[in-house]
């Protein structure tokens, strides 16, 4: 175990609660499709903020994603509802178009620039340790932190609101809560954590950690407070053993912890039932 | 036969909800009393839940208004309180049965301001009028089909309200618990609260209303149970539901009521 390992399992970490304080919200509201959507359909974003700003970090990309995040969550709503066309085909129109809109473009810049298919797509998280920030710091360890507090103030600042409308929307709208409001601000994290997420894990594999911990913390929480926790712990440990997996084989550590996560799941299922019976 | 009231608790005018081309309601207008138990009844499909969700601003009006104590909902929200129908929540939630009422105390306290000891008593007491003490810190997906809708029952009273609106609250619900609830809402109404429940069974209407309203898209009826529980009244509202239609003629058999045959 050396500084290189500590860092990367430290920013798969820092990445894994990023996803993991919205991803649970997800998992609640039946509506993972919905950050499979996002993280898919905001690279056009990033790349168009790429473009802007000529690089791959900072405020540029976190404005570009969050955008793109907001616009396909309207676009969903807007083809479902005035169109009539049920949830699962509009999101998968929708994101699937801005997602290949985000393909060509990154396809054709990849001949001038540092930006390919291949890092956007899948991430490249060995890469963390070697591009430093403030402190001597790796800048990926900054983005995730400082995000990772963001979301967290948002999460204790907006928790009552996001709990009542995720667990009884009429209730909340009956009362005079803005569900809508709250509809958006949780898409809008989704969209953060996808940029958190994007350079170490890529846009495929962010659903995993989105959707993965919270599922199987939701197997065993009694409280939405523990549900969080229980998720997060459960994200990093899979970070652990899946980067020890993937220097065993020397495989992707990005897929090897979205294995780890689904591994966790199953586990606990069956666990879970063992408890039942 | 539609009885309008003077000073009345929830009031409709010229409602019309629309939802692809096809009317759902159709221009509904009435007056409820105060301090009554009120049933709305009709056949499935007639606009029942629509009509709660559109007075309280939850469905597209494409017409008309409603007022709640004389004033607009916003006015009044505070004072009403909702409880919808049990299956649209999903109960494999991880909450507790208290953190479920305490949302009852959320429009009281805003989305920030912190839960205090009164809250927590105003919920073990509500918690208690519906006899749900020793369930207070179970998960909620352990709960029985009747002990949610009294965990539901729980969170309206935990609101304080002067109006509440319940959805179906009968459904799936045991005798013995259904008593124990209509009980409980007699209660209220004798401390001045107005309480409307949209039902089902025509067996027990009479029994537990004062005030019926019917409705089939476009209102057939509202007012006094004695006057509005007729026989061709509630044909007009069930026409056509054969199996219905008989079910109206036992009821009024059973109970009395002076049956027309045409
Ligand atoms: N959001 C919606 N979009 C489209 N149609 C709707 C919507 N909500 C209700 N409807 C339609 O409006 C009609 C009335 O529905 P509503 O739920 O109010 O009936 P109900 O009287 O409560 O029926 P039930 O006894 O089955 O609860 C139904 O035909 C339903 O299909
Ligand atoms: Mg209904």
């Amino acid at each position: 175990m050396n500084v290189n390992d500590i860092q990367i399992v430290l920013t798969a970490s820092l990445v894994t609660l990023a996803c993991v304080i919205p991803g649970c919200f997800l998992v609640l509201r039946r509506m993972t499709m919905f950050g499979d959507a996002i993280s898919h359909a905001v690279l056009p974003g990033i790349v168009a903020a790429f473009l802007f700003s000529g690089s791959l970090n900072g405020i540029a990309m976190i404005i570009g994603a969050s955008l793109t995040g907001l616009l396909v969550t309207l676009l969903i709503e807007l083809i479902q509802k005035k169109m009539r066309i049920s949830p699962d085909a509009s999101i998968g129109i929708t994101y699937t178009f801005l997602f290949a809109i985000g393909v060509i473009m990154v396809s054709l810049l990849s001949n001038q620039t540092d930006l390919d298919q291949e890092c956007v797509l899948y991430g490249d998280i060995t890469l963390v340790p070697l591009d430093l920030g403030m402190w001597g710091i790796p800048r990926q360890i900054w983005i995730a932190s400082i995000l990772d507090i963001v979301l967290i103030i948002t999460l204790l600042v907006g928790y009552r609101g996001l709990w009542v409308s995720t667990f009884d929307p009429s209730f909340a709208a009956a009362t005079g809560i803005a569900t809508v409001f709250w509809h958006y601000l949780l898409m809008g994290m989704v969209s953060l954590s996808t940029v958190t997420a994007f350079e170490s894990v890529g846009a495929i594999m962010v659903i995993a950690l989105l959707t993965g911990p919270a599922a199987t913390a939701a197997l065993f929480a009694r409280s939405l407070p523990r549900m969080l926790v229980i998720a997060s712990i459960s994200g990093i440990i899979s970070c652990i053993l899946g980067y020890i997996l993937a220097t065993i084989l020397d495989a992707s550590i990005a897929g090897a912890i979205a294995v780890m996560n689904g591994l966790l799941f199953f586990i606990s299922l069956l666990i879970r039932k063992f408890i039942r019976n | 036969m539609i009885i309008n009231v003077q000073d009345p608790s929830l009031e409709a005018h010229n409602l019309t909800v629309i939802y692809h081309r096809k009317p759902v309601l159709w221009n509904i207008d009435f007056s409820l009393p105060k301090g009554e138990i009120i049933g709305i009844m009709g056949p499935n499909g007639a606009g029942k839940s629509t009509l709660i969700k559109a007075i309280l601003e939850l469905a597209p009006l494409n017409s008309g208004y409603s007022k709640i104590f004389g004033k607009s909902l916003n006015e009044v929200r505070k004072k009403v309180s909702y409880i919808p129908q049990r299956q649209t929540i999903d109960w494999d939630f991880p909450a507790s049965v208290s953190d479920v009422v305490m949302m009852g105390r959320y429009p009281s306290l805003g989305l920030f301001k912190r839960i205090t000891k009164s809250d927590r008593e105003i919920v073990r007491l509500a918690l208690e009028q519906v006899n749900m003490t020793e369930y207070a810190n179970r998960q909620i997906s352990q709960l029985s089909g009747g002990q949610q809708q009294r965990v539901f029952l729980a969170r309206a009273l935990a609101q304080q309200a002067d109006l509440y609106l319940l959805d179906e609250p009968f459904v799936g619900v045991d005798a013995s618990t259904e008593a124990a609830i209509m009980q409980l809402l007699r209660t209220m109404k004798n401390e001045g609260k107005t309480i409307v429940v949209v039902h089902h069974d025509l067996h027990t209407a009479a029994e537990y209303f004062n005030w019926l309203v019917l409705i089939n898209a476009s209102l057939i009826a509202s007012g006094p149970t004695e006057k509005v529980f007729t026989d061709e009244l509630l044909r007009n509202t069930y026409s056509g539901k054969l199996t219905v239609l008989s079910q109206v003629g036992d009821v009024m058999r059973e109970q009395n009521f002076p049956v027309r045959e045409k």
